[in-house]
């Protein structure tokens, strides 16, 4: 089948029901999303398809019917995306290993809605979870990221 | 006193060792430089200047041995090298290193030893001389016991300041310029004439010259980086999905695997029947190993599908297969023959205990998982009689030595290449994970093999942080607590480790009453006696080990004496404390929560102290009580760790240590049927979420006592300042974790 992943088009020869995170880690070699729970409890897999959030561990490769962005695709070191500037900027990550899907979860909630309130921010952040505890400053870069999308001409 | 006594007495179990005390070994062995293990891997143009530098013709290298878990350890031991070294923080690169007994931790082991981090006098500071010594001599490198920045804080930065004395003797050597009219600056040696001769082009050079033995380090006012708010080395790539977990590793003819073992620890397998595996999709192989069978496939998917449909005829686990009758043997432990130490006994507890008046309580703690996100995973390769493993360890050279137990290799042919960890809280001091993909390695040799497990998997295997139970007497008088007996009982962690490494163990296991018996109070009556309940489901050091049960035991029954007794919380404990650093933590947080301000209609405060690991620290929580249940509003932390060398990772550390200790107090527990956990993923083992986590204030109070790391201490107050938090919003008095099965929580 056919898969667009950041851009790139790919043709995968995978089980329709495989789950998109494993085509995108073990098959297509894009590691940034993460393997954590398999049941769309914990969001370290998060990524985009058609620029909507969702738990790749969870999604059968056979329903992905848009584009996928995942982490890589956001931005990169040398190309941040606004989200990704904030998290570095606060200092967000300990282990890190959760913060792709966070990143991901963060830049889909500013996409839809540049001024989230702090009701907004947990429900759209309360499906990722952090074993390390980065909460207060996830919530702190959530914001900075919000102000500096304002402060940029549309 | 009987021969045995003596003996429990003097022998202390030291961080991975039991060692008798008073031991000697030898001014030779403990004064000797270990062998700098950077030296037998150089590439041609390479100079390894000390154990911790190594320089190319492309730069510096500062290895870091320690596990980076997300502590953030990486960053701040390279900025110790760094700021002596005198190199620019953005060339900062960094490397494990290779496992070495030079990297040996000379402060974990003093963690184990039975002389609390209040005293100083030359009794204990020479007990914990002897500590370092045994670490150096049996070179234990272990990332463990928030010792870290303790251990490396001078050592690293000697290593730093001795390579740059190198590196400006052979830029003498080289330009005739006497090395005094010689700087340096961000990798360059600057001449008097102006010129700039970089590190790397000096490297050859540096490597024909003995380092000093003596070397001055820069006073604290010239600091560049430490003490400073610096970007963590690691951040750019934690935020772009591009930093390499083991789970990440991939290469040319990479195979994939899973493992399914028995879920009641040790019951081993009488059989299994794989016929509907081996004809799944992609599967290559299916492999028994210990207490259980593995599957080599295409990709880790179809390992998961095709282990999920091999039927397994499990043996019985070797403990009782239930909580309940669990929780019955730790009952059955508060005994005269399971007493396992009586460190604190002060006064005369039972006959102040006698008559009217006594105050009983008892208590209940779970057994709680590490659950790091990152599941347990390693990639190994078996070739040409040499073993590759790429994993993180807290524990590498142990890892080295499992790793050619199992295949049969002599160490040397044992090749660990650490990685960083997605999470840890203590689950990578085992071996267990590796073991088994060795165990793959040997039905599959040839290509890499990269075993990951399921979160279900991860979940029951994770040798949990022991259940406990604890019953505490005590009496008040003239609106003071008087007498505070606290009897605990739990299973040993540090027989439970060490036994898994084949060592014995013998003497009181300190993990058992850490965190109550050392605590800096004086009460007139007091005494914390240990039980040691018989082993049942393996355990393991989890994030702030004893203490995370412990500062929950202590202070929760410290809080109903000082009710008892009419007391302000806060006060009765800065009364009670002794200790001057503790009491001004305690001062302080009672300044940042506004302490003794109203609260307003059902909101309550709780407050409650720990020292752990040498830090003493303070925590206030504000909850309020809402129709959907407790929501937990605001914590102040007041911590002191001596000297903050990373003052941002220092605030995150804490945050997240309460964090972590708030979300397991209000709903997580492992609880066993049949003997395996019932909790097996993240949808029954929560912790907080973001919208559950309220705001955290951080201090750090600088007494310039002897420096400390930060990732354990805040963790023991966080659910005992919580529990006294909702007594005082709702008048109920909490005494069994989780608290969610007595109260809701927003």
């Amino acid at each position: 089948m056919r898969l667009i992943v950041n851009g790139k088009t790919h043709e995968v020869d995978v089980e329709d029901e495989m789950p998109l995170l494993w085509v995108l880690r073990d098959m297509l070699g894009v590691t940034g999303p993460k393997y954590g729970c398999g049941i769309a409890s914990c969001g370290a897999c998060t990524v985009h398809v058609g620029g909507e959030p969702v738990r790749s561990c969870s999604l059968p490769v056979g329903d992905v019917k848009a584009d996928v962005t995942t982490i890589e695709g956001l931005g990169t070191p040398t190309a941040l995306h606004v989200v990704q500037r904030a998290w570095v900027e606060h200092q967000v990550a300990q282990c890190g290993y959760c913060q792709s899907g966070q990143i991901m979860s963060a830049a889909a909630l500013l996409s839809a809605n540049g001024n989230p309130s702090d009701d907004d921010i947990d429900e759209a952040m309360s499906g990722n979870l952090c074993r390390c505890g980065t909460y207060p400053r996830i919530r702190a870069a959530i914001k900075t990221a919000a102000r500096e999308l304002k402060g940029r001409p549309t | 006193m009987s021969r045995l006594g003596t003996i429990a007495r003097r022998t202390f179990l030291i961080g991975a060792a039991a060692i008798a005390g008073g031991v000697a070994f030898g001014v030779y062995a403990y004064k000797r430089e270990p062998i700098n293990p950077l030296l037998k891997d150089l590439g041609d143009g390479q100079a390894a200047l000390t154990p911790y530098v190594r320089i190319d013709q492309s730069g510096v290298t500062i290895i870091t041995p320690r596990a980076d878990l997300g502590q953030g350890v990486a960053s701040v031991l390279a900025a110790l090298v760094a700021e002596e070294l005198d190199i620019a923080w953005n060339d900062i690169r960094i490397d494990f290193g290779p496992p070495s007994g030079a990297y040996y931790n000379g402060i974990a082991a003093a963690e184990g030893l039975p002389v609390p981090a209040t005293d100083t006098s030359f009794k204990a500071r020479s007990t914990r001389v002897v500590g370092d010594a045994v670490s150096k001599f049996l070179g234990l490198q272990i990332t463990g016991g928030s010792s870290s920045v303790a251990d490396a804080y001078e050592k690293m930065r000697i290593a730093g300041a001795a390579a740059r004395e190198v590196l400006l003797q052979a830029a003498a050597i080289r330009t005739g310029i006497p090395k005094h009219q010689l700087k340096t600056r961000d990798g360059n040696v600057i001449t008097s004439r102006g010129e700039m001769l970089s590190y790397a082009s000096l490297a050859a050079e540096a490597a024909k010259i003995e380092p000093p033995q003596k070397v001055r380090l820069k006073p604290e006012s010239e600091w560049r980086y430490l003490g400073k708010p610096m970007q963590r080395i690691d951040i750019v790539a934690k935020s772009t999905g591009t930093a390499t977990f083991g789970i990440d590793i991939r290469m040319p003819g990479m195979v994939y695997a899973t493992v399914r073992a028995n879920p009641g620890i040790g019951g081993g397998i009488k059989g299994y029947d794989a016929s509907a595996a081996e004809k799944a999709r992609g599967v290559i192989a299916v492999v028994p190993i210990t207490g259980g069978v593995g599957v080599i496939a295409d990709n880790t998917w179809r390992a998961f599908k095709a282990a999920e449909l091999i039927k397994c005829d499990w043996g019985p686990a070797p403990y009782p297969p239930s909580s309940a009758a669990m929780f019955e043997t730790v009952a059955a432990s508060f005994t005269g023959e399971r007493q396992d130490s009586r460190f604190k006994d002060e006064g005369d507890i039972e006959t102040a205990l006698q008559g009217g008046g006594v105050i009983e309580a008892e208590y209940k703690v779970p057994y709680l998982a590490h659950a790091p996100l990152e599941p347990m995973n390693a990639v190994v390769q078996l070739k040409d009689g040499r073993l590759d493993i790429w994993t993180a360890t807290q524990m590498p050279l142990f890892l080295v030595a499992a790793a050619a137990e199992v295949s049969g290799l002599a160490t040397e042919k044992v090749h660990l290449h650490s990685l960083m960890s997605g999470g840890s809280f203590g689950r990578r001091l085992e071996d267990d994970y590796v073991r088994q993909a060795v165990e793959l390695a040997k039905a599959h040799p040839g290509s890499p093999i990269k075993m990951t497990w399921s979160r279900e998997e991860d979940m029951t295997h994770d040798f949990p942080r022991p259940l406990g139970m604890a019953r505490m007497r005590g009496a008040v008088r003239d609106g003071k607590v008087e007498a505070y007996d606290l009897k605990v009982a739990c299973p040993s962690v540090t027989a439970s480790q060490i036994g898994r490494l084949h060592m014995p163990t013998f003497g009181p296991d300190i993990a058992i009453v850490a965190g109550a018996w050392d605590q800096p109070f004086r009460i007139p009556h007091y005494r914390v006696t240990g039980y040691r309940v018989p082993e049942l489901v393996p355990v393991s050091s989890w994030r702030s080990v004893g203490a995370s049960a412990n500062g929950f035991l202590h202070n929760g029954f410290l809080d109903e004496l000082v009710h008892a007794a009419g007391a302000d919380p806060l006060q009765e404990l800065i009364r009670l404390c002794w200790h001057e650093p503790s009491r001004r933590v305690l001062a302080t947080v009672g300044e940042m929560s506004k302490w003794g301000s109203a609260t307003g209609k059902d909101r309550g405060r709780g407050i409650a102290f720990t020292l752990s690991f040498g830090v003493p620290v303070a925590e206030v929580v504000e909850v309020s009580n809402t129709p959907r249940g407790i929501r937990i509003d605001k914590v102040f932390v007041a911590a002191d760790v001596g000297k903050v060398l990373d003052p941002v990772n220092f605030e995150n550390q804490v945050q997240g240590a309460v964090i972590w200790g708030l979300g397991h107090a209000v709903n997580c527990e492992l609880t066993f049927k049949d003997g395996a956990a019932e909790q097996t993923n993240f949808d029954v083992y929560q912790g907080l979420r973001l919208n559950q986590a309220p705001a955290i204030e951080v201090r750090a109070v600088d007494n310039g006592s002897a420096i400390r790391g930060i990732g354990e201490p805040p963790v023991p107050p966080a659910a005992p300042a919580l529990a006294n938090a909702i007594f005082a919003a709702t008048g109920k008095r909490i005494r069994e974790l989780p608290l969610n099965k007595h109260i809701d929580f927003v």
